[in-house]
């Protein structure tokens, strides 16, 4: 047999809607594919826990300060569940994250715009957890296994993070004058970089069609994108406060919002590298990895030195 | 403000969990791996959620947990100052939990039989999570301490860095003495227990107690470190700088 008729047999599993799992046959570009995208999407987790975790300590209320904590937690989780589905495909976390701090390997955009007020915190559950969620749950129908699977346990936690993110919203555009421009000053801020996050449009888009052919992909990026303003612009209306686009409109005929065009140079220039805090995302990653190693070393030397007490016990 | 013993007892410890849960909460993102970061916060998380409750109890005339922990400046901050110490490597905040989560663990477990039914049932719940803390912590001392030569000697200055400002936590003040003797809290047993629990540990990792017992007090009585006021600067900051806000 060929390797002509496994790739067959491959995308027959797949055209069925069957999930691929670590020990199935796939081809290489599958698996470069997914451990692309899995690894940009786990390290934006743990990118991700920067911006926010950045007001913790300043958080207003002590109820506010639990739940902001609980939700990096949340994503630390994520973090982990990625890491591991990645981790069948061949490489390891460790490996991973090395990829993350030399710049190899990508993640979301967003995190490197900096969050400059309590409302950032707010804009943030609402937007991006939110473009996130959109994302997910296309690909909780992706062909991979153990991704699908993964993404069914974090889709459920990214809603709670978004009704959080509105409510606080909610709390700042009804609250005094100045809570209410510090929540369209976010929304300001974060509106673009969302729309961002979904990528490159369709026809820029490099990895799209294989993908969507293997089905990593659901929805292409200009579809997710749509989705999600069609979601949250009655969003933003209920909040009494106005996203940063004067092209936005309605179309009537086929009840989809319009939006102007993105700042696709802006776009590129933070992916590589030149957003306003690429280098202190990259840096604090690198600080805690570096820092982190005489600890893993430790408990390495420790856990060698239990089994072989207790082999010396034993003999 | 005159404050009941209860009160007092009660700003003690809860100042001390929102303080160290608020240290604890500096790692998020910033932990050796993912796996310290979520165990971090989850005491963070407990902690503070433990404030909480005490603030919701002693909370009186229409104020809320916010406005004793926002509204309140160092001086009538109760925190032990081993609470307030800067996080230092991960070593050093791993033994200054440690610490702090068996004095902890002995005290609630005494307050577990207190005559006070507040503290009692607060007891009963939080040594639950107080126990996962002591085991977390106290599994890492072990580990960095009998782990390499490096670890091991950093662990061992953390252990002298930090080991004068535990006396602090069996010195009472009058209010305390005649709270403890009003719930029939045996402040004796709680540090015999400390002890033979610290030195069992600390034993284990490989680690030597440091000789003096000479310590640093005041946190008590609202006397602090330096380092207080700059975690209240942070963490009051935006809470004070909207006073008209009502709602976040
Ligand atoms: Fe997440
Ligand atoms: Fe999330």
């Amino acid at each position: 047999m060929g390797e002509i008729s496994l790739e067959e047999k491959f995308q027959n599993t797949i055209d069925k809607e069957s999930k691929i799992e670590p020990k199935d046959w796939m081809p290489d570009g599958y698996r470069k594919n997914l451990i692309r995208q899995i690894s940009q999407h786990a390290h934006s987790e743990i990118i991700g826990m920067l911006p926010e975790g950045n007001w913790i300590t300043r958080a207003p209320s002590l109820m506010r300060k639990v739940s902001l904590l609980a939700k990096v937690q949340d994503e630390a989780g994520h973090g982990l569940y990625l890491y591991s589905a990645m981790e069948t495909l061949g490489l390891s976390r460790d490996e991973s994250l090395e990829q993350l701090i030399t710049g190899k390997a990508k993640y979301s955009s967003i995190f490197n715009y900096p969050t400059i007020s309590w409302a950032d915190i707010g804009a943030i559950g609402w937007l991006v957890d939110g473009a996130a969620i959109v994302n997910q749950v296309a690909l909780q129908r992706t062909s991979y296994g153990p991704y699908a699977r993964a993404m069914v346990k974090i889709c459920k936690e990214e809603s709670f993070h978004q009704r959080q993110g509105f409510e606080i919203m909610t709390n700042l555009a009804k609250g005094t004058k100045e809570q209410k421009e510090m929540a369209q000053n976010a929304l300001n801020r974060f509106w673009w970089p969302s729309l961002m996050m979904f990528g490159p449009s369709d026809k820029d888009s490099t990895h799209s069609d294989q993908s969507l052919k293997w089905k990593i992909k659901r929805m292409t990026n200009d579809e997710l994108r749509q989705e999600f303003v069609n979601k949250t612009i009655p969003q933003v209306e209920f909040l009494g406060l106005t996203v940063p686009d004067p092209d936005l409109k309605l179309n009537k005929k086929t009840g989809q919002y319009e939006f102007g065009a993105i700042n696709w140079e802006e776009f590129y220039n933070v992916i590589k590298g030149r957003g306003p805090c690429n280098k202190e995302r990259i840096a604090a990653r690198t600080k805690a990895q570096k820092e982190g190693e005489w600890v893993k070393a430790a408990a390495k030397a420790y856990s060698a030195k239990k089994i072989n007490r207790r082999n010396t016990k034993a003999a | 403000m005159k404050l009941s013993n209860l009160e007092t007892f009660c700003l003690i410890l809860a100042d001390s969990n929102l303080i160290l849960g608020h240290r604890l909460s500096e790692w998020c993102g910033h932990g050796p791996e993912l796996e310290q970061d979520i165990a971090l916060i989850n005491v963070s998380l407990d902690l503070i959620g433990q404030s909480r409750s005490l603030y919701q109890h002693i909370a009186k005339n229409g104020e809320t947990e916010d406005d004793i922990a926002y509204l309140r400046d160092a001086k009538d901050f109760k925190n032990h100052l081993l609470c307030e110490i800067p996080n230092g490597h991960f070593g050093d905040t791993i033994i200054r939990q440690f610490l702090y989560d068996s004095f902890h663990y002995f005290l609630l477990e005494g307050l577990t039989k207190c005559k006070n039914n507040f503290l009692r049932g607060y007891a009963l719940k939080s040594i639950k999570e107080v126990q996962y803390h002591l085991k977390h912590s106290g599994n890492w001392s072990i580990r960095l301490g009998d782990g390499t030569n490096e670890s091991h000697n950093k662990l061992q200055e953390s252990l002298n860095n930090i080991w004068a400002y535990t006396p602090e936590m069996f010195e009472l003040n009058t209010p305390e003495i005649q709270f403890y003797e009003k719930l029939g809290l045996n402040k004796d047993k709680i540090k015999n227990n400390w002890i033979n629990h610290t030195n069992n540990v600390l034993r284990e990792a490989t680690l030597k107690i440091p000789e003096s017992n000479w310590g640093q007090s005041g946190g008590k009585t609202g006397q602090h470190t330096e380092h207080l006021g700059f975690i209240l600067a942070e963490m009051q900051h935006v809470r004070r700088s909207y006073p008209d806000a009502k709602n976040w």
